[in-house]
């Protein structure tokens, strides 16, 4: 049986002409015309552009997190990575909350914000053609071999021997490696990231994990808050309890009028 | 007509207004899709109907659980006169929550998909199941109010038996996806500008949520007390007060001691537009309404109470937004300005929590017998 190795695609900035081919291939493979809106920014119909904004032309497209924020942010499971290494939408689950456009640190995800029955627009590493055995449409349209398919592993080992090869023709800096606990597709580049508009402060950990801490508390919080509530209502009722027996020699409004002054702290215990 | 009646109409002719305007507006956007009545955009898919109506909708009807806690868990049996406006404020704002959901969701017919496909990863999951649980359980609560005006003497006495187990749940279904609202963020380092993103947003959300609760009952007791020409009960409306202070003295540390731990603390003064808006937001919605409490002369009047409420209130919808919207707008470099049609659309839904509530109260027992002498003829020609 082959263990399925995780693929990726390894974009390399150095060789893209800026020719656009990879557009028009992913534009032909959804259905639209070949020539791209204009402005050259991710869209409802561009799941991927190639930015011409600065001192290099750059391709845009969905990172394929490993540990994808807009998967985990989804609440019906309609975003998910696959075991290949595509993050894929499922339309048919999802109920358009668009917290995955609002999770996703490299802000991929689109909307259809003119359709009444809206989709969320990404690319999926043309997650049906690799099932079928295929390469990616846009990988596939290179005349430059500027990106690459593969496993993860390969990729990294490639990217690292280019940048052992020719240390002058590439910032050191492999995006992607680290980012967010690391991402599929992989981009090698003349110049620092920074100066490309890529976000370079994001942290190396996946942001999934800063959720799970707010969710794993969600059972403590349950069993010690029924504990401490259950407690408070029995104690408080006994004391009721106590003061009725007792009778009116301790009458129920002796706080009345408005106590002396109150630091308010009093009251912490009851919020 | 005298003036007053002339003043009523005014308002209930705008209110309606409002109501149709809505309505019409929220057929568009079934027809022609939420950017055609919305600003929303890729890089603000969240806007008005999210950081208003269900974020500020949810945290103002926190009352509910602290007020029915403090009653049927901690036995102060002193607030119990204002408990079931608690609890309908609380239910009619949940109900208007899931409204607001449905009409910004864009495939809200799939609403229910979360009962059947998980992700618990999902702060959105758990907060999908703890809404529709908590709406479930404060239905439950309100209902002793429908039992009672019904007559059903054994339906009432069934939904009492299980007071106590409700309260609770209640209790902790808020807890948890009132934090869980802040929680949302939690995945926006770098997006959120860090005067706003904390670790701490879970606690922070839950704190504020608390304090809004109480501001919302001193808000809500004064308007309906106008309303139904009904006296406040003073002791209740400042016991609130007292723990409305309360809340705003633990939120003020927490929030100092967030931004001083984070280390951002000298930033609150660094004169940017995020900076002035956080100035504005715990000035108005934590440290006024904190002077105002503890001075004895305002926290014994009315109008003093009404003030903080209110400041806390505004202060809280501004943190709100600023959380969701305008703490955005530096790492998007674009600016989302709500659409006059989200506007109008928000404001529908606000007036349909107020006369729902006018409506229900006129007709069901929620405040005590004594206050109720004169409620139904008024309130009547108002909702009519
Ligand atoms: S880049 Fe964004 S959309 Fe793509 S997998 Fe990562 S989080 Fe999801
Ligand atoms: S918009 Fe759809 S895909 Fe995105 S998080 Fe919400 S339900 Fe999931
Ligand atoms: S992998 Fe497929 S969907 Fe993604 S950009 Fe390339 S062609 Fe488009």
């Amino acid at each position: 049986m082959k263990i399925i190795r995780p693929q990726g695609i390894l974009i390399d900035i150095t060789r893209c002409l800026g020719c656009g081919q990879c557009v028009e291939a992913c534009r032909t493979l959804h259905g639209q015309s070949p020539e791209p809106e204009p402005g050259a920014r991710l869209s409802a119909s561009d799941r991927t552009v190639v930015d011409e904004r600065y001192s290099q032309p750059v391709r845009r497209m969905c990172m394929h997190c490993l540990d994808p924020a807009c998967a985990s942010a989804c609440p019906v499971a309609a975003l998910r990575k696959t075991a290949a290494g595509p993050v894929v939408y499922d339309a048919s689950r999802c109920l358009g909350c668009r917290y995955c456009l609002q999770a996703c640190p490299f802000d991929v995800p689109r909307y259809e914000w003119d359709q009444p029955v809206p989709s969320v627009v990404k690319c999926d590493l043309c997650a049906d053609r690799l099932a079928a055995g295929g390469l990616p449409a846009c990988v596939e349209a290179c005349p430059a071999e500027a990106a690459q398919f593969g496993p993860r592993d390969e990729l990294i080992a490639e990217a690292r021997r280019r940048i052992a090869d020719d240390p002058t023709s590439y910032h050191p800096r492999i995006y992607g490696l680290e980012e967010v606990g690391g991402t599929s597709v992989l981009f090698l580049s003349p110049v620092s990231f920074e100066e490309l508009g890529f976000p370079t402060g994001l942290p190396s950990e996946p942001l999934p994990d800063r959720t799970a801490v707010a969710i794993e508390r969600v059972p403590g919080i349950v069993g010690v808050g029924a504990l401490f509530l259950s407690a408070v209502w029995w104690i408080t009722k006994r004391r009721e309890e106590v003061a009725r027996a007792e009778g009116p020699a301790e009458p129920p409004r002796r706080r009345r009028p408005d106590p002396p002054e109150t630091t308010g702290n009093e009251e912490e215990h009851h919020v | 007509m005298s003036e007053r009646n002339l003043r009523r109409r005014f308002w209930a002719s705008f209110a309606w207004l409002t109501l149709g305007l809505g309505l019409a507006i929220v057929i568009l956007r079934f027809q022609l899709g939420l950017g055609a009545v919305t600003n929303l955009s890729d890089q603000f898919p969240w806007g008005l109907w999210v950081g208003f109506d269900v974020l500020c909708g949810v945290g103002l009807a926190a009352g509910g659980f602290t007020i029915t806690a403090l009653v049927h868990l901690f036995h102060i049996r002193r607030l119990e006169p204002i408990v079931r406006p608690a609890v309908l404020t609380a239910f009619l704002g949940y109900v208007l929550v899931i409204v607001a959901l449905v009409i910004d969701l864009g495939r809200p017919w799939n609403l229910w998909h979360p009962l059947v496909m998980w992700n618990p990863r999902s702060v959105m999951f758990e907060v999908s199941w703890c809404v529709m649980l908590y709406t479930a359980v404060l239905a439950l609560e309100a209902s002793g109010m429908l039992f009672e005006h019904l007559g059903w003497r054994r339906a009432l006495t069934l939904q009492k038996a299980f007071t106590t187990p409700l309260v609770v749940a209640g209790v902790l279904l808020s807890t948890l996806h009132q934090s869980s609202l802040g929680a949302f963020y939690l995945l926006s380092p770098g997006k959120l500008h860090p005067l706003w993103y904390s670790a701490a947003l879970p606690l922070l959300f839950w704190i504020s949520s608390v304090a809004a609760g109480f501001a919302m009952v001193l808000v809500e007791s004064r308007l309906s007390g106008r309303a139904f020409g009904r006296e406040l009960e003073m002791p209740v409306q400042r016991l609130v007060g007292r723990m409305l202070l309360g809340a705003l003295v633990v939120l003020a540390l927490a929030r100092g001691l967030d931004l001083a731990v984070r280390g951002v603390l000298a930033h609150v003064f660094d004169g940017t537009y995020e900076a002035s808006l956080l100035q504005l937001e715990v000035t108005l919605g934590i440290l006024l309404p904190i002077v105002l409490l503890s001075h004895r002369r305002w926290r014994a009047r009315a109008s003093g109470l009404w003030a903080a409420g209110l400041l806390t209130v505004f202060g809280f919808v501004i943190h709100r937004l600023n959380v969701s919207i305008t703490g955005f707008e530096a790492s998007r470099g674009a600016t989302y300005i709500p659409a006059w049609t989200e506007i109008v659309v928000s404001l529908a839904l606000v007036t349909a929590g107020f006369l729902a509530f006018r409506w229900v109260a006129a007709h069901l027992p929620v405040f005590p017998p004594r206050a109720l002498a004169r409620v139904p003829d008024r309130a009547r020609r108002w909702t009519r």
